[in-house]
């Protein structure tokens, strides 16, 4: 899905070559400030390699049009930014930046389901916390139900029971929808856990390149 | 209508008077302005009279490369005083904005103003051309930089929103639209205040010229009522033009914010 042909990013990345595979979950991992989420945001071209090329299903990334290439490839930043407004409005957000149509309450209230979010869609969403923020985020992406999702720490605000089914319930949404992760974590155990691939990124360099085997068998 | 008295130089210097005033109320209060206070009460003054000969000559002897020209050093001497406002903060491209936005904002509102609704004959008469070009062209280089300093600042202090909005998929004029639409708001506001309460709190600069000159009231008002509408239009338009290519210079061909938002 994504292939990286000596890709280079100021000096923060040098990855001579690297790939990440459709309809897998594949983890970075890594020390905070080795390059993890500067990979993220060259995935969803956000920004672009100084240097080198990355590969979207067979199309140099840089001949894909930016907003059209978001629209596909959805990121969920660390921290992500709520806007003013309820939790519906933060939920349709994205719906209406891509000018698609707006979700009935029901969908948005199995959402909040999904992400253990239990509070009314008409609540301000500035007075929730931070882990309910990014509860609330992943909430958005997931609305747009994109092909792939990039998601950096998922689950860095969030205590370790709810993490445990958050993670659990994206995996099992993205198995069965066929869809495609590629996670940043700080977490071992979780990359361990879920991943399908891990890669582990030190100083702007790929240290390690592993498929999960414990997980694959 | 009585004939205009006139101000001799001598009853000029006592009006002095009220900028002594304001030194005496600066330096009792220990504020640090007298410098600046001095310098631009004397150069407001030979400024004005050096416009005042130029004027005379200008209006005696009309001439459509004389006007153009005048027109040209306002409006650039307009983008001057605005780089310098902002010096260093501006990127080149927004440099360029300010330019295009400047020219074409105010000059099209003044050939409309000017020779639609006033008609004036011949179409380059520097009597009207000059003091309107000069009301418009002021109060959009007012409007231009009230707007480039809330743009900046709405781009720096959301910049996470806007990203935000850029990785949900929006195209760079959704994800900066609220920006642009409370910088335009910001930038005209003064303008429509200024409208709200002419009139009844203060007769407004030209007005009064126009009367003190011994043109009846009711002629300085109708020429009142349609530069109001038309300084409110070239500053709209003028801050329109700058914010809709000016969002542009934030981002990059392809659609990312520039790592630097503007020149610091």
């Amino acid at each position: 899905m994504f292939e990286f042909y000596d890709v280079k990013y100021k000096d923060v990345l040098d990855l001579p070559k690297l790939e990440i595979k459709q309809e897998e979950i594949t983890t970075f991992i890594g020390a905070s400030g080795s390059g993890k989420t500067t990979i993220l945001r060259m995935l969803n071209k956000l920004i672009s390699p100084t240097q080198g090329r990355i590969i979207f299903n067979g199309t140099d990334l840089r001949q894909i049009n930016s907003v059209a290439h978001r629209r596909t490839v959805s990121m969920l930043s660390q921290s992500p930014a709520i806007f003013d407004g309820s939790i519906r409005d933060n939920l349709n957000v994205g719906l209406r930046f891509q000018e698609r149509e707006l979700a009935r309450d029901k969908d948005l209230n199995h959402i909040l389901e999904q992400v253990k979010l239990n509070k009314p869609l008409e609540a301000s969403a500035n007075t929730l916390s931070g882990g309910e923020k990014q509860r609330l985020a992943l909430g958005r992406i997931l609305l747009l139900n994109s092909k792939v999702y990039l998601l950096d720490e998922p689950s860095s605000a969030l205590d370790d029971e709810t993490e445990e089914m958050i993670i659990q319930m994206l995996t099992e949404h993205v198995k069965r929808e066929k869809k495609t992760i590629v996670m940043v974590t700080h977490s071992k155990a979780i990359a361990e856990k879920y991943s399908d691939t891990i890669i582990e990124i030190s100083k702007g360099r790929c240290l390690t390149w592993r498929c999960n085997d414990e997980r694959n068998n | 209508m009585n004939g205009i008295i006139d101000l001799s130089a001598f009853r000029v210097v006592l009006a002095y008077l009220f900028v002594i005033i304001v030194l005496v109320i600066v330096r009792l209060r220990g504020i640090n302005r007298e410098k600046e206070i001095v310098i631009s009460s004397l150069r407001m003054t030979l400024q004005l009279i050096l416009t005042g000969y130029i004027l005379v000559y200008v209006f005696r002897y009309p001439n459509p490369f004389i006007t153009g020209g005048i027109i040209f050093l306002m409006e650039a001497f307009s983008v001057y005083t605005i780089f310098k406002k902002f010096k260093g903060k501006l990127s080149a491209s927004l440099k360029k904005v300010v330019v295009i936005s400047m020219s074409i904002g105010t000059l099209s509102c003044l050939l409309y103003f000017l020779l639609v609704v006033v008609r004036i004959t011949p179409w380059y008469n520097p009597q009207y051309f000059v003091p309107i070009a000069g009301m418009l062209i002021g109060n959009s280089m007012t409007g231009i930089s009230l707007g480039i300093k809330s743009l900046i600042e709405g781009m720096t202090t959301q910049k996470a929103l806007v990203e935000e909005a850029l990785i949900l998929g929006a195209t760079p004029q959704v994800a900066t639209r609220s920006i642009i639409n409370s910088t335009f708001d910001a930038a005209i506001l003064p303008t429509i205040q200024s409208m709200v309460g002419m009139g009844i709190v203060f007769l407004p600069g030209m007005m009064t010229g126009q009367i003190l000159s011994g043109t009846s009231p009711t002629t300085a008002i109708a020429y009142q009522i349609a530069i109001m509408f038309g300084i409110l239009g070239a500053v709209a338009l003028t801050v329109i033009i700058m914010l809709q290519l000016g969002y542009r210079t934030f981002f990059n061909k392809e659609d990312q914010l520039e790592d630097q938002l503007y020149k610091v």
